[in-house]
């Protein structure tokens, strides 16, 4: 379909990007990698009269290592992402993830910050993120400031950042040998995920001496499945170890109903999926 | 008798990679999107968002200020010249059927349909405009769930798809084999079932589908010419331009249909569209070329459907598993209008639920219904493969019930090869087949006994993922048709097909067929067949078609016709060429015609080493300078050709699939099939059609299902929510062939077009159940997702037959308001 018309600009820095932002506040939408934003437009399920591309300011592409994290910056690429070795080494659980994420089109396109921005709770880079602990940076008129995973996610498709602000990079504390494991399950490969399940364990021996686990597809944002993280704590790697806290996985989320599944299904997937990748992570 | 003698190299049989493709994946297209002309203007439909309402008011003042708009029409404007768009199979005499304007007048009947019309200098801007018009709608009560559609009278309230009809029901379709002097009586078979033997009864459902071509729907029509020349994206262009001149009035002579480059239809572009007559009639009023291209969106919402039946199947059989009965009781959705061959769809697979097996009794009902939904039509299969299916599922039940192998049951009900050719009890005729022979291939092919080892063994330790295999031996009648039998079902032409071959005086030859391809592969398969046929070059013939100014007579494609009908008229008229050339080289050769022998493309006396090539031949023709007397200057020769029957490929396919009994996922694990399509001629496009054929079966089984809201608004919109299956997502299938060769054309030819999609769904839904029978399991409704799997294990009553949730989840903003948004805000039920 052909969008509505809209004024295009391409700032060269995160200062001309802002200062377009601050100028056109709600008439303006920031493209990224536009996997999400170009499908909108061309529905005409929303006509911004601004389109405002960060693809030109270099700064903020590249993965580089901050000594206890990494830093992505936002307008990396997932497919950089998925083959880089510093996230594999570091962060285990987003190389996963990203490998799962769409198709390898969509990985050349779309980009890192962009898809957490978005914040669509079926989409497979919130969960890791929770899991990782990590730490979004974020600029504005006012300076940068960064908000912890926990609080970044607000709502569906709403994020803590501001209308007059961008996000500039992802910081991710190292996991370095933890064990991951993203679980997808979907119909079709190409589709959102049903439920996904990202799980991230520190092993002392056979025993789970900690566990983070991220929620995909089971609220209105990426949830933590903090109930099964704290009945993880000193358990065997094993079936029998992990039952108790596979079958708590689901509370505290709200998952929905659509024609993939419904809520009662996809609390029952996430207790097996949740298991499953558990004791994948923990290398049983 | 002409008979062609082996050549060296037989192009019959051989690989050739299609001449079509070269051209077709470097981009030197010529899709109907493609085609430009000076001062051409561009369409955009304003459609009702609505499934049933009357429109109250259309305000088009604010369109008409945009830029570059030429005008807006609406159905109110053309609503005393546009027309009725054409049923070409009314079922019954008293086929109740709605109008069927191409622009809505003063009511809405399904969601998608053209209110408006936008005429601009440009597609975005006409794009543009279309979101000014503003439209007040009066929301009516919309027919929507088939069952209760097929119950509401004006009496009891319930909702009319059309109110003034009276009655949503259709037209009713009846064939019984003891009235029809075919079989005995089905319901004595019943009765007597009950007391000494055994009686399944069974419901079934098929879900309404999306046909889903590559290439979204396109027409331009110019109408500066002395012809009016319409472009478009269509399966027949020859049906097209015959209903064109029927509906408006225009001069048959005076309309061109062409049919350029076509990006597959499967069904979906065989259909006379409202955009099409809408096109046309926008270039008549403007004298202006004009263009309409649908978006995806609209292409979804607006092409026709295909399926969407409710079956009721009842089978009789003896304690020993012989079958004494079967009787169908059907219900199908049509949608909100009687389409081109909507009605007829179901009544196609009236004679294919008997399918291989010698029921002694069998009788056919339907029930054709109307709703406020997308009309449906032909889908690949039109008909047999939801015959296919029921007749497939209820034997796998009743062996499953009878706790016998399902491959017996099915060997001591169906034709034995010996018996064809066999008249059914649905009183068709079955050429040849052998079962036997296609089962014992597939079996070893597909490494059954291995596969039902492992099957045994994973019962048997209760794993966590457990196979199952599930089979379908179908056939199926296609080369639709003979013209007779069409016009003994009120079907509104006929099934012949033409061909004519043109031998050019350089030796080349130009070959003409009605058939109308979209993708299969004509041009290549017809090459080869007249290169065999006359001795001439493959790379020498080229086949026209599609354009009704040069491949001027035909019935197109669609009902795997195209080889076995289209085909048939090729062969003979290359045949009459040759006996056209023979007359003269004997002539030429100083010989009598019955010394006068042709093979290799030459014609030689015999006994002797005298002779001449088909090209001298026709070279001396056009020069004409030694003619015998009386005969005609020319070789080219014209077919018509009538089938005397249909033509009854068959195969059996078997499928395992893995199911999770943790999460009820489904994975197939293998799949290997073997087709009886008669004499092959080219292998690499029957394995083409099948491969697909067999993925798009598949797809029904696990994938696709085009869902409606409680308000009429098709949730599945878009490929986020209407689920294709990609490459990742199907295994490669093993596939192989015996040959019986058809005995009612020359080559022994069968149809495969639709051959895999018939047979593939039941052999993938069996094998699912064949997992999970041991849970209690005795149905589950397609799409086989992994919800209602689960469902079924855990609770095997209720949730594995569930509807669908009519609700998509948004994946872009929450302000957008994409149909059928599910509110993931506060979790659980939809908004």
């Amino acid at each position: 379909m052909i969008p509505a018309q809209f004024d295009y600009l391409a700032p060269t820095t995160v200062e001309e990007a802002l200062a377009a932002l601050g100028e056109h506040g709600d008439e303006a939408k920031i493209l990224a990698g536009g996997q999400s934003l170009l499908p909108v437009l061309r529905m005409r399920l929303n006509a911004p009269e601004v389109v405002i591309d960060l693809g030109k300011i270099d700064s903020l592409r590249g993965i580089r290592d901050d000594g206890d994290a990494i830093v992505i910056g936002a307008m990396t690429p997932h497919s950089v992402v998925e083959h880089d070795p510093l996230v594999e080494e570091h962060a285990g659980l987003i190389h996963l993830a990203v490998e799962h994420l769409a198709d390898v089109q969509i990985r050349h396109r779309g980009t890192f910050g962009g898809a957490l921005a978005h914040a669509d709770p079926a989409g497979d880079l919130g969960a890791p993120a929770l899991a990782l602990g990590a730490q979004f940076v974020i600029q504005g008129p006012g300076g940068t400031r960064t908000v912890e995973a926990d609080d970044f996610f607000v709502d569906l498709f709403e994020t803590a950042i501001g209308e007059d602000e961008i996000l500039t990079a992802v910081r991710v504390p190292k996991h370095t040998g933890w064990g991951s494991c993203y679980e997808k399950f979907v119909r079709v490969a190409h589709q959102w995920s049903i439920v996904a399940v990202a799980a991230t364990v520190r092993m002392e021996g056979d025993t789970i001496a900690e566990a983070r686990i991220g929620l995909t597809n089971m609220g209105s944002t990426a949830l933590r499945a903090r109930a099964s993280e704290a009945a993880l704590v000193g358990q065997p790697a094993t079936e029998e170890g992990v039952a108790a806290a596979a079958a708590v996985a689901a509370e505290g989320t709200n998952p929905p109903s659509d024609l993939n599944g419904e809520s009662a299904y996809r609390a029952h997937l996430a207790t097996v999926l949740v298991r499953r990748a558990v004791l994948n992570a923990a290398g049983a | 008798m002409t008979a062609v003698q082996d050549t060296p190299t037989a192009e019959i049989g051989k690989d050739r990679r299609r001449k079509e493709d070269q051209r077709l994946i470097t981009g030197r297209t010529r899709w109907t999107d493609n085609i430009t002309l000076p001062g051409m203007v561009h369409l955009a439909m304003v459609r009702s968002p609505f499934a049933h309402a009357t429109i109250t008011n259309i305000d088009t003042s604010a369109a008409l200020e945009a830029p570059n708009v030429i005008r807006v029409i609406t159905g109110a404007d053309v609503a005393d010249e546009q027309g009725s768009l054409p049923n070409a199979w009314p079922i019954t005499p008293d086929q109740v059927a709605p109008a069927h304007p191409p622009i809505a007048v003063d009511r809405v009947v399904f969601a998608g349909e053209i209110v408006a019309v936008i005429v601009a200098r440009s597609a975005a801007e006409a794009r543009d405009a279309a979101e000014l018009v503003d439209i007040d709608y009066d929301v009516l009560p919309a027919a929507l769930e088939l069952k209760a559609a097929a119950e509401a009278t004006p009496e009891n309230g319930g909702a009319l798809a059309h109110p003034e009809l009276g009655t949503n029901k259709s037209a009713f379709w009846k064939f019984d084999s003891a009235e029809a002097g075919t079989g005995g009586n089905v319901d004595e078979a019943i009765a007597k079932a009950r007391t000494d033997g055994i009686v399944l009864e069974r419901e079934y459902r098929q879900q309404r589908l999306i046909p889903a071509f590559m290439e979204p729907r396109s027409t331009v029509v110019d109408p500066t010419g002395e012809q009016i020349t319409m472009w478009s994206a269509t399966q027949i262009p020859h049906i097209l331009k015959f209903l064109l001149a029927a509906v408006t009035g225009v001069s048959e002579a005076k309309i061109r249909v062409i049919a350029p480059d076509v990006g597959g239809g499967f069904g979906g572009k065989l259909q006379t569209t409202p955009e099409e007559f809408i096109t046309f009639l926008v270039a008549r009023k403007l004298g202006k070329p004009v263009k309409y291209t649908e978006t995806r969106s609209e292409s979804l919402m607006a092409g026709h459907h295909g399926r969407d039946q409710w079956q009721k199947l009842t089978l009789s059989a003896e304690k020993d598993g012989t079958v004494t009965g079967l009787k169908v009781e059907l219900l199908a959705d049509l949608g909100s209008h009687v389409a081109l061959i909507g009605g007829g769809v179901p009544v196609l697979g009236a004679f294919m639920f008997n399918a291989i097996y010698k029921f002694p009794a069998y009788q056919f009902n339907c029930q054709t219904v109307l709703t406020n939904k997308t009309w449906t039509d032909a889908y690949r299969g039109a008909g047999r493969p939801e015959a296919t299916f029921g007749i497939e599922r209820i034997m796998d039940d009743l062996a499953a019930e009878l706790g016998v192998d399902p491959f017996e049951l099915r060997e001591k009900n169906w034709i034995k090869a010996e018996e064809f050719p066999f008249t059914t009890v649905a009183g068709l005729e079955y050429d040849s087949g052998n079962y036997e022979a296609a089962t014992a291939n597939a079996k070893a092919l597909f490494g059954y006994d291995e596969l039902r080892a492992e099957q045994a063994r994973r019962r048997e330790s209760g794993d966590k993922v457990q196979l199952g295999i599930g089979i379908s031996t179908f056939t199926e009648m296609c080369g639709l048709a003979p013209s007779r039998v069409l016009g003994s079902l009120d079907y509104g032409a006929g099934g012949w097909e033409h061909a004519s071959v043109r031998m050019l005086p350089t030796g080349k030859v130009e070959v003409l067929t009605g058939a109308t391809a979209h993708g299969q592969g004509h041009a290549t398969a017809f090459s080869q067949i007249v290169a065999d046929r006359l001795g001439v070059a493959f790379e020498d013939i080229e086949v026209l078609h599609g354009d009704t100014a040069i491949a001027h007579k035909g019935m197109d494609t669609y009902g795997s016709r195209s080889l076995v009908v289209g085909g048939e008229a090729v062969v003979k008229a290359a045949d009459k060429v040759i006996e056209k050339a023979k007359v003269i080289a004997a002539h030429l050769l100083e010989a009598s015609e019955d010394d006068v022998e042709f093979s290799g493309g030459r014609f030689t006396v015999k006994g002797t080493d005298q002779g001449l090539a088909m090209a001298e031949i026709a070279l001396a023709t056009f020069a004409a300078h030694n003619l015998p007397d009386g005969v005609e200057p020319s070789l080219d020769s014209d077919v018509t050709f009538d089938p005397v029957n249909f033509n009854y490929p068959h195969g059996t396919h078997l499928c395992a699939m893995e199911v999770d009994t943790e999460t009820g996922q489904v994975t197939m694990r293998k799949y290997a099939a073997c087709d009886d399509i008669g004499n092959i001629i080219n292998p690499l496009i029957v394995e083409g059609q099948l491969h697909g054929g067999i993925v798009q079966g598949i797809a029904q089984a696990l994938w696709e299902e085009a869902v409606y809201d409680d308000s009429g608004t098709l949730v599945t919109g878009s490929f986020v929510d209407y689920l294709l299956p990609t490459a990742a997502d199907t295994i490669s299938f093993d596939l192989d062939h015996t040959t019986t060769p058809a005995t009612t054309n020359t080559l022994g030819t069968k149809g495969v077009g639709e051959a895999g999609t018939i047979a593939s769904t039941p052999a993938v839904v069996n094998a699912v159940l064949d997992a999970i029978r041991q849970f209690g399991v005795q149905d589950i409704r397609m799409p086989c997702t992994p919800e209602r799997v689960w469902k079924a294990i855990n609770d095997a009553r209720g949730g594995a037959h569930a509807e669908t949730v009519a609700a998509a989840a948004p994946h872009f903003d929450a302000s957008t308001g994409m149909e059928g948004t599910t509110d993931r805000t506060s979790g659980g039920n939809p908004a």
